[in-house]
């Protein structure tokens, strides 16, 4: 909680009595599960890069974008049949953090809201989880952009 | 009758002359299948929304209760309903359908015994002979109001629970034959300063304990008075912690003496986490299995205490705490076969 709140004394006390009771999270077993999966997610990544450079015209920095695609196509097809959604609570950060967490974000909003219409519904809510990793990441690299700027053509480091 | 405080009872015993269950292919799944009057095959209902398959639930509900009573619609006085779904339209066109003039309420898990207090209050007190009383809810509907997109793979908390995919309905009349309403005490907004939405169980159960207390003291009765005291959707964690409180109060409670709906309506292998919630999982288990038990005589009486947590998403994230709330109506075996 942002603010500080003044909690009458039977709260604080039933806050420790619930607090026994609760079912904690289990961290550690959480963060090997997606240590795995999020692991195997990489490691198909790179299976798919390494395809692209070895079978087509591409060279490891430009070898990316096709890369990404793919995993995001996968997603869809994943996302669409419900299979992530299981998938998201066996994997928990495994499957959030690779890109293929954002494509779910993205399409799982754009099925939801497709009852709404196309605009007001689809165009609307698309972003409406994804949009804070957009705002967020065009911001920082604005931030570091200036940073470069600075260091390297004013101070001429 | 006002008894105490603010609790009512009920000397002309309404009568609870016919229910209606209907569940979802995951409840078709779960421990209390077979005591729905219908379970659909489709999350969707052949519909092309999930409110508007909640709506089909509930008229699906409405319409088997009614048929299993033998009264016509024209009879019914009044239709006491609600829902968890946004100014609860799924609700509000459920009336469209069934042209029975109306009260809505909004008492989110709680609406259930909200709405068969003020039925049997109606019809106990000459307003009304026939009342039709209910609730339902959506998991997918809930699920993208009140957190992600269905399909999003969000880890869900161990404290998390899952909504019910159903719609239960009862019909309160002045005479028949059926169990009876004896008692009801209304709830009060109980909020102890929990704000995890992922663990409404924990929020609701000092809501649960105010209002079991309250009913004991207004009705002067003893803690046994009662073959089972029936919480809504409390889930592990609720039920836990309203076992702590009554016990820290004073209270003396037998161990297995609450049962929770939350806990009823699931099988084991089914992983819904903490336990189900919604408003439909007081109103199913209820009205399907427990009214059920009354009727064979394995029951001679239940208080059934359903708890809601009131939050909206905008009060979460505008991080208030969760206000809650539980309505309790006291159900008996009647004589009369």
């Amino acid at each position: 909680m942002s603010e500080e709140r003044k909690l009458p004394p039977e709260a604080k006390q039933y806050q420790k009595l619930h607090a026994k009771r609760e079912i904690k999270r289990p961290v550690v077993k959480n963060c090997i599960k997606a240590f795995l999966v999020g692991g195997t997610i990489c490691t198909l990544g790179q299976a798919i890069t390494t395809f692209y450079i070895y079978f087509f015209d591409f060279t490891e920095k430009t070898a990316g974008n096709p890369t990404v695609a793919t995993l995001i196509i996968i997603t869809m097809f994943l996302t669409g049949f419900g299979l992530y959604d299981p998938l998201g609570q066996f994997a928990g950060a495994g499957t959030a953090i690779p890109v293929t967490g954002f494509a779910n974000a993205v399409i799982s909003s754009a099925i939801e809201h497709r009852t709404e219409g196309f605009i007001q519904g689809v165009g609307s809510n698309m972003l409406k989880l994804a949009g804070p990793v957009i705002v967020y990441g065009v911001f920082t690299a604005f931030l570091i952009a200036i940073v470069k700027t600075v260091v390297t053509n004013i101070l001429g480091l | 009758m006002l008894a105490g405080k603010n609790s009512w009872v009920f000397p002309n015993r309404p009568v609870i002359i016919a229910t209606g269950i209907v569940g979802g292919p995951f409840e078709a799944r779960g421990k209390l299948a077979s005591y729905f009057d219908k379970l659909n095959d489709d999350i969707w209902l052949e519909e092309n929304s999930f409110e508007k398959a909640q709506r089909k639930l509930f008229e699906q509900a409405c319409e088997i209760t009614l048929n299993k009573s033998g009264i016509n619609k024209e009879q019914v006085n009044y239709f006491i309903a609600g829902d968890l779904i946004n100014q609860i339209t799924p609700t509000t066109f459920t009336a469209r359908t069934l042209e029975i003039p109306y009260f809505g309420l909004f008492s989110a898990c709680a609406t259930s015994m909200e709405g068969l207090a003020l039925a049997a209050y109606f019809v106990n007190s000459g307003g009304a002979e026939y009342v039709l009383t209910g609730t339902a809810s959506h998991n997918a509907a809930t699920e993208r109001q009140f957190r992600y997109p269905t399909e999003y793979g969000g880890q869900k908390p161990p404290t998390a629970q899952w909504t019910v995919t159903g719609a239960g309905c009862a019909l309160v009349a002045k005479q028949g034959k059926g169990p009876v309403i004896t008692r009801a005490t209304i709830g009060k907004v109980v909020d102890l300063g929990l704000s995890d939405p992922f663990n409404m169980g924990g929020a609701m159960a000092p809501a649960a304990v105010d209002t079991i207390i309250r009913h004991f003291t207004d009705f002067n009765l003893s803690p046994n008075e009662y073959d089972l005291i029936i919480t809504g959707d409390l889930g592990k964690i609720g039920l836990a912690a309203t076992y702590d409180l009554l016990r820290e109060k004073g209270f003396q409670i037998g161990e297995e003496q609450i049962v929770d709906c939350g806990l009823s309506i699931y099988g084991d292998d089914q992983k819904v986490q903490a336990g189900a919630s919604g408003t439909a999982s007081s109103a199913v288990a209820t009205y399907g299995y427990f009214l059920e038990k009354l009727k064979s005589g394995e029951l001679n009486s239940l208080l059934v205490v359903a708890t809601g947590s009131l939050h909206s998403p905008l009060s979460v994230q505008q991080n208030e705490t969760i206000p809650c709330i539980a309505h309790a109506v006291a159900i008996e075996r009647s004589s009369i076969t």
